[in-house]
Parts: C-alpha cells; structure tokens; sequence
C-alpha cells in the first residue's frame, strides 16, 4: 500500500469504528471512548518522542501518569489549613532535612576521594538523616491523618482550578524525570527498560502509602471541573432552548403537552450528559493537537534530525561531538512531562484520584502496545495507536462475551462449561492485546503509519 | 535469666526474620536462575518468566487435583510434589512450542536484544490470559499433608521459653528441593557436555558455532532447563503462601532485581541476589523492638517500633535495592556476563 495513504485510511476506519459504536450502543458512550482515546494519544507521544526519536525504552509510564494525576489532586484541592497549622511545620523541616541529607550524600559521593573516610560519612549522613526526619516527620503525619480521616486526613493542595494542573503536572514529572534519567539513563536498553519500572512501582508505592499527601488508597473524590456540571446545565434557561431547537421536529410530532414536556426532560438529561463529553473532548483535542503540533516542529527542526542520528548510530554521533547522555536527557524529562500532562488530564476526567487503580499492565505496557502498533517514529502513528488499542481494549469485552455465547450456543444454560467460558470471557482482551503485538511485530514491525525517513 | 533474654531474642529472630527469608530467598533464587539462563543464552530480558511461573503453577494444581481425585497422595508430603515432574512437562513442551513460534523467528533474523524484549511483552499477555482463562484470577491454596514440621506452642514448652519456634513443613521442603534444584544445576552446567556447550554458547555465540555446537539443541535444552527451575519456583512459592496470578506478576520485579543485583548473567550472582532481596526485604521491615526490648536493659527500651522502614513498602525495597545497585555498582555483586 502507498505510504501516504495509509494515515487517511488508518484514521477514517477508526472514525467508522467510533460511529459504529455511536450508533449501536450510544453517542454517549462513544464519547467517554473518544476522550480516553485522546488521553492515550497523548501519552502515546510522550513514549514515542522517548522510544521513536530517542531509542530510549521507558516502562515507567505508569509512574508518571500516576504523578501527573497526584498533581492535578495537589493543585485543584482546596488547602487544609487546620493541618497546616498543626503539622505543616513539622512536614516542612522534615522535608528540608530530607533534601539537606541527599545534598550532603551528593556532596560526599563526588569530592570525597578517600574510601574509608567517604563511606564512614555516607553511614554517618544516612544514619543521622534518617534519625532526623523521623523525629518530625512521625508525629506530624500523625497529627495530618488524625484531622477528619473520613473527609481530608491529608495536607491538601492549593485550591487553584484544576485546569493549571496540566501545566504544573509537565512541571513536576518533567523535574523527576530528570532526577531519574539521572540515574538511569547510563544504562544499557534493556537495563533501563527494569529500572524505570521498577522506579515507578517505588513511585506509585509513594502515592498509596503517603496518606498525608495524597490520602493513598483512601482516595481523593469530587475533585472540581473545567466543565460545568450536568446538574446546572440541565437548570439553564439557555441549555434548554438549545435542546428544544435541535429537537423541535422530534417535539412538534408530539400533540399531548405532557408527553411533549417528559420527552424534553428525557432529551435535557441525555443531552447534559452528553455536553459536558463533549466539553472535555474538546479541551483534550486542543492539548493534543498542540502537543503533536509542538513535536512535529521539534522532529523536523535540527534538534529532531541530531536526535535520530543519535537513535541509529551513537558512536557516529558521538563523534561528532554530540553529547548524547545530555540529549537522552532531554528528550526523556520532555516525553515523561507529556506523559504527566495526560495523567493530570485522566485524573480530571474521572474526577478522582485513585492510586490502587495504576497497574503497570494498563498504564505502561497498553501505552507499548499503542506506540509499537502505532508506527514508532512517527507522531501521527501514535495517535492513531491511542486510538486504536484503546478502542479496542475497551470493547474487546462485550465482543468476548459474544464470542463464548457463540461457543457455548449449544450448551445448557447452567452447563458448568459454559459458566466457565463466560465467566472468563473478560480475559480475552488480554489474549488479543497480545496477540496483536506479537502479530504487529511479525508482520509490519514498523507499525500501522510507519516512520517517514526523510531523504535531503 | 540474662542468657534466656539473649536465647528468646535469637528465637524471636529465627521466626520471624530468619525462616522465612530463607523459604522466600530460595523461592526467589530458583526464578532469579531461570531468568538468568534465558538471558545469558538466549540473550534478551524475558518479561514473560513470572507468568511462566504461573503458567506451570498452575499445571501442577491442576495435575494435583487430577491426582487427589483419583485418591493418590503423597503421605505427609505435599502432592503436589507428585504433580510436579508431569506439571515441568506441560509447561518445558508449551515453551518450545512459543519459542518454535514466536521466538525462533527473531533469533534468525539476529533481532536486537530490545525487540526481544517486546516479543517477551507479547507473550506476557498471551501467558496471563491462558492462566486467568484456565484457572481464573483467584487465590487458591494447593496445599496438602503435614502442615508443620516444629509448632510455636510445643517448641516453647519443650525448651520452656517465652518465644516459640514454628517451621511449617513447606519451608523445610523449599529449602531441601532448592539446593537440589541448584547443585544438580551447576553440576550440569561445570562437569556435564552438555552444560559446557551451553556455557560456550553464551560465552562466544559464534566460537561454538565452529566448534560444532549446535545452536537449536542448545536453545532446547536453555527452555527446559528454565521451565524446570521456574516450575519448581513457582510451586514453592504457591505451598509456601497461596497461588494467584496477579501476585506471580508482581514477582517479576524482585527477580529482576535479584538478577541485576547478583550480576545478570550469573547463576552464582542469581543464587546470591535472591537471597539478598528476601532478606533485605523481610529485615528492612521487620519491627525491632520486641528484639532489643529482650536483649537491653529496661531503662535503655525503644519506644517506637524500631522499624527501618513501614511493611507498606516491603513490596518497593527490591526495587530500591535495583537503584542502589544500578547507581553504585552497575555490575552487581558478581562480575561478568556468562554462565
């Protein structure tokens, strides 16, 4: 098939897809698809400017999308100032004694030439660090959970609204990103592949077991909007004139004014629910359009083409003075922000944070499959990935359902059997995923909408 | 009564850091292996080996149950130690069968270690759903006979200490079939043909090619040996606790982490890091203070729980061991890539 045509075609069959779903389950769900679908696109480019462009094979996503969720936690709740009051000393000198010890550990590691006295000192700081914090560090957490543990039982965030959090969240995972690619990124491919994610296991530990700061496995619900709230739409003087245009056909073709009156309240309901979809669709396509628009430019710039030289030969790049530690650096805090981004955007969408809900199967090795499935190289690719793993992955259930009815048609209805195949029917989704992947890579390992090398 | 203070802080200690370290530690060090030789021969980083841990659990319970239902046991010992030679042939003849499939393919066509990786991803997927659809996402306990070899309260009134002892029958088992498993492992691969060509082969891919090895009798032998290893693994592991799928995945971690540690490549370094992970991770949470509440005199008595670090993240310390290592010695314990 002709390289050029293969995008228009991927992207029109998917759009087939998400009507088909439009029209025979509801819009509404084919809405909440769409706005995952987006999210995943997202994270999607964030992976591939770290894999496609940099060669870089990071399996924390998870750790990162549960990052950018906590900071959309961090900066929409409002503060809890009465834990402020009583504890935030404590958490404040605990945290500047933290940051003191790795400082002075830093310090030692790097001036201090002679072993002996070197690692006397890394016991003495550890030791000391450790005495230190926990003497603040304790009572103070002991205090935050103790106030209101129904409800808050945690510091809070700042109360801005939650729409700056896409921003700040970029800020914070880009800023553990470059302390962990300052760890890591030394590391040979596979090596590196471990280390992320075992990281973002340690990440994700953090943010279910701190219940200070994020409540942990307690979660943090009702969470506010960038949309208004069906509730107040359905209210709204100009909401319901709007139903009542788009619907006025539907509504005249009814005589009794009664049952004309239930079938607006009907359509309003729908409809509300449907607008505020359709609000947050919009939102994410924004993001994500400016997000492939802004890769697009860095992967045509110079800085793009030094970035692939790097990817496929590094000693050559090398050579020519480029410092491609430095580089990889780069492109994995940027990759990893654009992942933070999407997981603030996840968290606003659901509207609560749940950190028991981040499994490394569905946060980083789906992400994969959407990258490598995709096209890696290439942004449009991974769009499409997003699109289409998520797509599936989401309605691979019910089709599994129907497929084990259809094998078991013949059985009796309690046919031990049958129970069985139906029962286990939701695992069938983990079979396609891999079977896709395992397909993809035999078969068209560059990916649906394969990298465009580029010939000057 | 000075020395029984010391004698019940020993006590303490050996029930609850000691004796269990050591099951989980071999557990571990048995799975680290089978990793081990995946990537030293086969070179590539095998993300599916904890769910071919499940996968062959799972064979051996089903095997166990075919057994119980028919009415053979194994007396005071677990059946499914019965089950489990036949249980090592599902799982050794369904690898070969991935392999023949998936992996040979990439192995001709001399794929980068990374795409291996991703393949393995694949199969990850693949094996998880075989295992949930057959034996379904649940916990499930497989255990059968004596259930404990010393019991707390007799062991307490025998010696007429404060502290008891237990050591369930699994954890003696454990220990016994993992040194087995490791001796005749080495042996097989110091003083056996068969062994040494293995080590040539990941020695020097292509020395051993001239020398006459041939490569595919080699990759056969690789996935029987690791289903052999990681069978047995996982069997300890589902007596010892309980079997379920999710918690197998989730020890596909520390492995990684034992391997790296231990200095990937290495089957001594895999024995050795899988110890180190079970007993930093059982003594790193283990609460102190009863300990030094035995050993100190009252007026020195700790007041808070003497704990390093909070049993939320016994799960995360193997993998902050992993970055310690990776940061401070990239090699790991023991030095050099070969088996």
């Amino acid at each position: 098939m002709n390289d050029e045509l293969r995008a228009p075609i991927a992207f029109t069959i998917m759009g087939i897809l998400l009507a088909i779903v439009g029209f025979t389950q509801s819009w509404s769900v084919s809405l909440s698809v769409i706005n995952l679908c987006i999210i995943s696109s997202i994270m999607a480019i964030g992976v591939n400017l770290q894999w496609g462009y940099g060669g870089l094979f990071n399996a924390g996503v998870m750790g990162f999308t549960a990052l950018g969720g906590l900071t959309a936690v961090l900066v929409s709740h409002d503060p809890i100032y009465e834990a402020w009051d009583k504890a935030g000393v404590g958490i404040v000198i605990s945290g500047i004694i933290f940051v003191i010890s790795i400082t002075a550990l830093l310090f030692v590691f790097r001036n201090i030439e002679n072993k002996q006295i070197r690692n006397t000192l890394i016991i003495l700081i550890i030791v000391f660090g450790l005495i230190g914090i926990n003497n603040f560090y304790g009572p103070s957490i002991d205090i935050i959970e103790s106030i209101n543990p129904a409800k808050t039982g945690f510091l809070g965030g700042l109360g801005l609204p939650i729409i700056f959090s896409w921003l700040i969240a970029a800020v914070v995972a880009g800023l553990i990103a470059w302390v962990i690619g300052k760890i890591t990124l030394r590391l040979r491919s596979d090596y590196l592949a471990i280390a992320t994610l075992g990281i973002s296991e340690i990440v994700i530990a953090v943010v279910k077991h701190e219940d200070w700061l994020s409540r942990g496995v307690k979660n943090v619900s009702g969470l506010d909007r960038p949309v208004p709230y069906e509730i107040e739409l359905q209210q709204s003087e100009w909401f319901l004139n709007l139903v009542e245009k788009i619907n006025f056909s539907k509504l005249e073709a009814i005589q009794s004014l009664s049952s004309r009156q239930d079938l607006l309240n009907d359509l309003v309901i729908d409809s509300s629910g449907i607008f505020v979809k359709l609000c947050y669709a919009g939102l994410f396509f924004s993001v994500l359009l400016l997000i492939f628009y802004l890769s697009q430019l860095a992967l045509n710039s110079p800085w793009g083409r030094m970035l692939r030289a790097i990817r496929d030969n590094e000693e050559a790049a090398s050579a020519m003075g480029k410092n491609i530690f430095a580089q990889h650096l780069q492109i994995f805090i940027i990759g990893s922000a654009i992942i933070g981004i999407a997981g603030a955007m996840l968290t606003t969408l659901d509207g609560q944070f749940t950190p028991g809900s981040y499994r490394p199967l569905r946060f980083t090795f789906i992400i994969w499959l959407m990258v490598i499935i995709g096209g890696s190289g290439n942004n449009l690719g991974s769009i499409f990935g997003g699109f289409f793993i998520w797509f599936i992955w989401i309605e691979a259930e019910p089709l599994s359902i129907g497929f084990m009815n259809m094998l078991a048609g013949g059985l009796e209805y309690d046919n031990p059997l049958r129970m069985h195949l139906l029962g286990s029917a939701a695992h069938l989704r983990l079979f396609i995923m891999g079977l896709l992947l395992l397909l993809a890579l035999r078969f068209m390992p560059k990916g649906v909408i394969p990298e465009k090398i580029q010939k000057k | 009564m000075e020395n029984f203070e010391f004698i019940n802080a020993i006590v303490l200690l050996a029930n609850f850091v000691i004796v269990p370290a050591l099951s989980y530690g071999s557990q571990l060090a048995l799975a680290t292996l089978s990793l081990t030789i995946i990537y030293g021969v086969l070179r590539f980083s095998n993300f599916a080996q904890a769910d071919w841990m499940s996968f062959g659990t799972m064979a051996t319970i089903l095997f166990t149950w075919l057994f119980q239902s028919i009415g053979i046991t194994a007396g005071i010992l677990p059946t499914a130690l019965l089950a489990l030679p036949f249980a090592i042939i599902v799982t050794a003849l369904f690898c070969l069968l991935i392999d023949r499939s998936v992996y040979s393919f990439y192995r001709k066509q001399k794929s980068q270690p990374i795409v291996l990786m991703i393949v393995s991803v694949g199969v990850m997927f693949i094996l998880q759903a075989v295992v949930r659809f057959i034996i379904g996402p649940n916990d499930r306990k497989f255990f059968d006979g004596e259930k404990y070899i010393v019991h707390a309260l007799d062991f307490k009134n025998y010696f007429g200490l404060e502290e008891g002892l237990t050591i369930k029958s699994t954890q003696l088992i454990t220990v016994i079939v993992a040194l087995v498993a490791m001796i005749s492992l080495f042996y097989f691969l110091q003083k056996t043909k068969l062994g040494k060509s293995m080590r040539a082969y990941s020695n020097n891919e292509d020395l051993a090619l001239l020398s006459g090895i041939n490569p595919e009798k080699i990759v056969i032998v690789t996935w029987i040996i690791s289903s052999i290893l990681i069978t047995t693994a996982g069997v300890l592991y589902g007596l010892d606790k309980s079997f379920k799928p999710f918690t197998y995945f989730n020890l596909l971690l520390p492995m990684f982490a034992a391997a790296i540690v231990g200095g990937i490549g290495s089957p001594i370094g895999a024995v050795i890091g899988g110890y180190v992970i079970a007993f930093s991770e059982i003594t790193l949470t283990y609460a102190y203070k009863k300990f030094f509440v035995y050993l100190l005199p009252e007026s020195l008595e700790p007041s808070g729980l003497m704990q390093v670090l909070s049993t939320d993240y016994k799960f995360a310390i193997s993998f902050i061991i992993l970055v310690i290592v990776l940061i401070v010695r990239p090699t790991g314990i023991v030095r050099g890539k070969i088996i």
